[in-house]
């Protein structure tokens, strides 16, 4: 979690700088999720995700510096810089992506639980996806299929309460996503999504469904986004109060860690110091790695339209 | 040679393909139980199961989704449309998902899926029912786009999409699945990419494709019977397009109409012409001309829908123009 925050925060600091281009959306507040959730799978489980992926992709194992060149666009990146930081792909880890459709890339989890239950295999698919995502037809699609033939997959929806700018209970008649679960009679929980051990225990639960027996869930993790949606946009303002987000902050999912760490006797506060300087410096490696990577070669812009 | 209906040589591909390759499966609305809405896949569930062919619910965004989903993971899904006008829906799968997916990854992960079905107008099924989808289809980057004429250009052309490693568009036509030909048995696989001579000549080159080439045949009939000899260039690929076959008629016959189903805006003839006047610009005659639908979604009443369709009147009439005989 430590890794991804201080990761972000260089990200914002590159992005600022115009190392990084498009758009580039924050995983700051939500570093429980995609750790507690990943930490639950095995190395040949599927994982595929939205555009605000950077976390889990380093979650996943993929290494910082390739995942900060892969946003700096360089040919060191997994997806050789031609992806960028919505589409990071790495099938090594089986990491599918990356998607920036809102919504889109939940019927290809569903086809990836398709693909394992069609070769008799036990992995699973997980999917990560923002609440705004649960107002398109994809997902309704995706659940339906998913139940009606017990693909192994995890839907779990990042509630992280704001599509962008606009807040979930003003555009959804029913505010508690866990509840769309019973149209397709599918296991659902609700998960607290600032605290990575309940994020985990909960996943492990739903893999073990998918896993033994190919029976979907539907996760709802209520988690926060301290940035703006994107870098392009505020971080407060019209749609959320500054007070709010000093709020949420007070639920931070590493220094809530850290305290059950410390009271448990498994680490002290110098430890933990310790651990963020090595972070900081593993972070700084990642930046400068990305920083002294190559361009990609120009040719690769019309490599990889056609398989040969 | 066995003669067989278009429907039957596909689904001699289909079976002859789910035979040879466990990882092709098909997917789509009514393949299974009801044998096919245009019983394409007539036969397949009961030699197959229902883990190959199966059926869903009207979805078409979502399952055409979940067919890519295992193409990445690696099978090779046929995505059975019941007709191409109810693809819109999965248009952001076939694009943004398929075409982009090879790409956008860095070349880490292929996407050997077919979507096939019937695609252009059938008879009086109204302005939703009766689209030809070609030219947005050829648009895309990264997608294959074949449109077979007859039973054997349509099982091997079938045959070579789901042995391709990309995402290829199959476009059939309900008004071809009963038509009859000889059509070679076992192996035989048409190479994506390549056009076919349907008819030789050397006084003008009509290019068409799919439901076209049959009127075209007609109109080559009508011409030869008015002492003109037309070669009849059916494309049979529409993205890869077979640019040299294109171009040598071409430069033979010095003049040229193109025929298609679609409407005359951005469509698959305007690529044509680019072609032709790129490459054969100073051997032409006349003014390529093209035969396409009328500009208007298509009406129900059968004379307004006969008046909007190309037909082997208009494409003699635009043959005699470009070979200045009106």
């Amino acid at each position: 979690m430590l890794l991804i925050r201080r990761f972000e925060e260089k990200a914002a600091e590159a992005y600022a700088l115009g190392k990084i281009g498009g758009f580039c959306h924050l995983y700051i507040g939500q570093e429980a999720v995609g750790v507690g959730a990943i930490a639950a799978l095995r190395d040949d489980d599927y994982v595929i995700s939205s555009y605000r992926e950077h976390g889990q992709a380093l979650a996943r194992g993929i290494a910082p510096g390739a995942v900060m060149a892969e946003l700096y666009g360089r040919a060191t990146g997994p997806a050789r810089g031609k992806g960028g930081s919505m589409h990071i792909f790495d099938v090594s880890k089986r990491f599918m992506g990356g998607h920036a459709i809102v919504g889109g890339h939940i019927p290809l989890a569903a086809g990836l639980g398709f693909a394992i239950k069609y070769r008799g295999g036990d992995q699973v698919c997980l999917c990560f996806f923002g609440e705004a995502a649960v107002n398109i037809g994809a997902f309704h699609e995706a659940l339906n299929m998913a139940s009606v033939w017990k693909l192994p997959v995890v839907f779990l929806c990042e509630n992280n309460r704001y599509g962008m700018g606009t807040a979930f209970e003003r555009v959804a008649a029913v505010t508690d996503v866990v509840e769309h679960a019973c149209s397709y009679d599918m296991a659902a929980e609700l998960v607290n999504g600032m605290d990575v051990l309940e994020v985990s225990q909960a996943t492990e639960r739903a893999v073990q469904r998918a896993r033994h027996g190919g029976h979907p869930t539907l996760l709802e993790v209520r988690t926060y986004r301290y940035m703006g949606h994107s870098m392009s946009d505020p971080l407060h303002g019209v749609y959320r109060t500054k007070e709010e987000v000093e709020e949420q902050k007070k639920q931070d999912p590493i220094t809530r860690l850290g305290g059950q760490l410390r009271e448990a006797g498994v680490i002290d506060q110098a430890g933990l110091d310790a651990l963020d300087a090595e972070v900081h410096a593993e972070v700084e490696a990642a930046v400068r790695y990305a920083d002294e990577s190559p361009e990609p070669d120009p040719d690769d812009l019309t490599r990889h339209v056609l398989a040969d | 040679m066995p003669t067989l209906t278009y429907r039957d040589a596909l689904n001699q591909a289909l079976r002859e393909e789910m035979q040879r390759d466990t990882s092709v499966f098909i997917m789509g609305e009514e393949v299974g139980v009801y044998q096919g809405a245009y019983k394409v896949s007539r036969g397949l569930l009961e030699e197959f199961g229902p883990q190959r062919v199966v059926d869903t619910p009207i979805a078409e965004l979502g399952f055409a989704g979940i067919g890519v989903g295992a193409a990445m993971a690696g099978l090779r899904p046929v995505i059975e449309f019941m007709t191409w006008n109810f693809a819109l829906l999965a248009l952001d799968q076939i694009v943004n998902s398929a075409a982009k997916m090879l790409y956008m990854s860095g070349g880490q992960i292929p996407v050997p899926i077919v979507f096939r079905g019937p695609n252009g107008a059938a008879l009086q099924l109204g302005a939703q029912h009766s689209q030809a989808w070609e030219s947005w289809l050829s648009h895309i980057p990264g997608l294959k786009v074949v449109a077979p004429a007859t039973p054997a250009d349509a099982k091997g052309l079938l045959k070579a999409a789901i042995r391709d490693d990309n995402p290829v568009i199959v476009l059939e036509g309900e008004m071809l699945y009963n038509t009859k030909g000889e059509v070679p048995d076992g192996e035989y696989v048409t190479p994506i990419g390549a056009a076919d001579v349907k008819r030789a000549g050397g006084d003008v080159t009509l290019i068409c494709h799919s439901k076209t080439v049959a009127p075209t045949l007609k109109a080559a009939e009508q011409l030869a019977e008015q002492g003109v000899a037309a070669e009849v260039l059916d494309l049979r690929s529409l993205r890869p397009m077979d640019v040299e076959a294109i171009v040598g008629s071409v430069t033979k016959t010095n003049r040229c109409v193109v025929a298609e189903e679609g409407w005359p805006h951005c469509g698959i003839g305007a690529q044509v012409v680019d072609v032709v006047q790129r490459h054969a610009f100073d051997h032409l005659d006349a003014p390529v001309l093209r035969v396409t639908q009328a500009d208007v979604p298509m009406p129900y009443n059968k004379q307004l829908e006969r008046a909007a369709k190309p037909s082997p009147e208009k494409i003699v009439a635009a043959a005699r123009r470009v070979l200045y005989l009106e």
